[in-house]
């Protein structure tokens, strides 16, 4: 099992049209054939997106999410817009009903993110993002930017505020040989559609997640109301072995560090006491991000 | 972006908010001429530097003894003879650090009688997704050391975007404030105003500390602190400006031209990284390996050939800089991008210290080949502790 995607999962592709839409539709495609079924673009519905590596696969362009969705059943979409449209990218994508919806881009403005969220908590959708490298369920799906070659299928879920970070944690738990049921990155904005917690509890209640690793960094507290969380489940006999990672150790205070959410203010949001509500949750937290892998493999053997 | 007091006073002003007359200056000949455009008697001189704590802050050139950064004159001679030993001299503020900062302008202020000061900012609440008013009796203080000390004297409510301000809402805040007659009454207006304001102007932070209540019992926006969302930059071309790159760093200005992420740090490991996190982590791993970062700098998701060019510039002119430590994991970037960027650097810029290079992800064959045909002399890295301990 995964969670968020799987080989069923029909993802439509707001952006698609855009260098960046196009190059990462492309590497969906060709990993264990995502099911990439269209694209939209208001201007250039009724054409036909040709994949530019050797011109073999072409995708359907529509006018709208909710025509998209109509014609192809998609329950998910991934958006490569920029920042600009980005919002209404979201807002448009929640409008269709859409399950799942990937929001890639990076630099939306927070108002922006916080009138989205509002249209969130009245709707059934879950927004991945913004600001994140999207999901990936190893030989099933990959939506999003993450690279597909690092993956292997396995038994440890993760989940991170940080898109490279989480390649590192991907890449890690290949290499010791454990694998990934699912990988999701949260994004690092400080208003956005999915926090922590949801994605713990999918990973608790999926049987085939037999680890999970959390990456987060410096600002907001996200990692401590998670580690609670984590510490309230626990009570109720739901625990499964846990390593993670904090970045920006050594930020200095009131400055943002490339992420917008990743910022230590008004004395919050620091590492140290983010790693301290980590430990406190049972989780094994790695001094170096190079050991998040090796850090799990002593977790599970105790 | 930051604002100075008196440009986030104008800006309030011109959304309704009730601030004092005042002038800004730039140099001590218009100091008088500024005064006598106040009402008077009383006037406060107030240094305009992008930094807390001006009251209590102290002139580095001007002894312990001297006044500090915002100072009280009761009298147009006495603005005069204050603007002359501020202007040109070098704040020292909690939040400066001990280097400071520059005074090169500042506010003349009609002074206003004090009966209450409050504390009332807006912000972006990110565990409500939603503007925040965060407000306080004790105003004119530190609001960190009060949330330390009586956290239960600051009180956040959280603003539904759909509805804005409600009447409810501006009730709610006058009870914390506890303010009374013209005060409460100025308030549902003011309240409003200032979530206007936020929102309308993109702002991630509004602080009025203090907001006072004046012993005629109207209310005063006092002293502001405002910062804009660079992310909406892009559809408030009016308010660029306000930007004064003298209180910016400027290597920072450097890299914004290229729309790097970049912070200016103390140490002699100079880094280059895509992705915020790894970013950080790889500071955090020079510093766990004994060394200290020069900088923070992510490259983002989507740089080209020249942005990693013009990276590599800002960190080699550092001249702190003993070492560089590139960490790439692509996923939307690509290795070879990387490694064809940091080769048209070196050319460009040549290269004098040691260049520690590790790529893994997307495209990570071409962009080793690349730098192994380069010829240059860069050390290659397998993995991220491997490359922080080479460096």
């Amino acid at each position: 099992m995964s969670i968020l995607v799987n080989k069923d999962t029909k993802v439509l592709v707001q952006g698609l049209t855009g260098k960046t839409g196009t190059f990462h539709t492309e590497q969906a495609l060709a990993y264990y054939g995502t099911q990439m079924v269209g694209g939209t673009h208001p201007k250039k519905g009724g054409q036909t997106w040709t994949s530019g590596l050797d011109g073999s696969a072409s995708l359907p362009i529509f006018t709208t999410v909710a025509e998209g969705r109509d014609k192809t059943g998609a329950n998910a979409s991934v958006i490569y817009v920029p920042p600009a449209g980005a919002a209404a990218a979201i807002l448009e994508a929640i409008e269709a009903e859409i399950e799942l919806i990937v929001c890639i881009t990076e630099g939306v403005p927070v108002l922006d993110m916080v009138k989205v969220k509002r249209a969130l908590e009245k709707s059934n959708s879950r927004l991945l993002g913004p600001n994140c490298p999207g999901v990936l369920t190893p030989e099933e799906c990959k939506i999003g930017i993450m690279p597909g070659s690092i993956f292997s299928k396995g038994s440890v879920g993760i989940v991170s505020r940080s898109g490279t970070l989480t390649y590192e944690a991907v890449f890690q738990t290949t290499n010791e040989g454990l694998g990934q049921t699912t990988a999701v990155g949260i994004g690092g904005d400080p208003v956005k559609g999915t926090e922590f917690i949801d994605m713990l509890e999918m990973f608790l209640a999926d049987d085939a997640t037999k680890s999970i690793i959390m990456i987060g960094e410096i600002g907001g507290s996200a990692e401590e109301d998670a580690a609670q969380f984590l510490i309230d489940e626990a009570k109720k006999g739901r625990k499964k072995p846990m390593a993670g990672f904090i970045a920006g150790l050594t930020a200095p205070k009131g400055r943002t560090m490339g992420h917008a959410g990743a910022v230590i203010s008004g004395g919050k949001g620091g590492a140290e006491d983010k790693i301290a509500a980590m430990e406190a949750a049972g989780i094994k937290v790695s001094k170096s991000p190079a050991r998040i892998g090796k850090t799990l493999t002593e977790v599970l053997k105790g | 972006m930051n604002i100075h007091e008196h440009q986030a006073k104008a800006l309030l002003k011109s959304f309704g908010a009730p601030v004092a007359e005042g002038v800004a200056i730039y140099s001590a000949d218009e100091a008088a001429d500024a005064a006598r455009s106040l009402p008077g008697p009383l006037y406060v001189v107030k240094s305009q530097i992008h930094a807390g704590g001006r009251g209590k802050g102290k002139f580095k050139e001007l002894g312990a003894e001297a006044k500090g950064g915002v100072r009280l004159a009761k009298s147009i001679d006495d603005v005069v003879a204050h603007a002359r030993e501020m202007l040109g001299n070098t704040l020292v503020t909690k939040q400066t650090g001990p280097a400071g900062k520059q005074v090169n302008r500042l506010y003349i202020e009609d002074g206003a009688d004090i009966a209450r000061e409050l504390y009332l900012s807006l912000l972006v609440d990110r565990t409500t997704g939603r503007v925040a008013f965060v407000v306080s009796t004790e105003g004119g203080m530190d609001i960190e050391a009060v949330a330390e000390e009586t956290p239960d004297k600051i009180i956040s409510l959280s603003i539904d975007p759909d509805a804005g301000v409600t009447a409810s809402d501006v009730k709610t805040l006058s009870d914390a404030l506890a303010l009374t007659g013209e005060a409460r009454n100025d308030a549902t207006k003011l309240f409003p105003v200032l979530y206007k304001a936020f929102t309308e102007t993109d702002m991630s932070l509004l602080e009025v500390n203090p907001l006072i209540v004046m012993d005629n019992g109207r209310l005063r926006v006092l002293d502001a602190k405002v910062s804009f969302d660079n992310n909406a930059a892009f559809r408030h071309a009016d308010l660029a400006p306000l930007r004064d790159m003298s209180e910016e760093d400027e290597k920072e200005i450097e890299a914004s031209k290229f729309d790097l992420a970049y912070v200016a740090l103390d140490g002699n490991i100079g880094c280059m990284v895509n992705g915020a996190g790894l970013a950080m982590s790889t500071m955090d791993i020079i510093k766990l390996y004994g060394a200290e970062p020069a900088n923070f700098l992510d490259v983002g998701g989507g740089a080209t050939t020249e942005k990693v060019t013009a990276a590599f510039k800002i960190i080699t002119a550092d001249p702190a800089v003993e070492g560089i430590l590139v960490n790439i994991f692509g996923g939307i970037m690509r290795c070879d991008v990387i490694a064809e960027g940091v080769i048209a650097a070196v050319k460009e810029v040549g290269l004098k210290v040691p260049l520690v290079v590790r790529l893994e992800g997307t495209r990570v064959k071409e962009g080793k080949e690349i730098l192994d045909k380069s010829g240059l002399n860069v050390i290659s890295a397998d993995d991220l502790d491997d490359a922080a301990q080479k460096s």
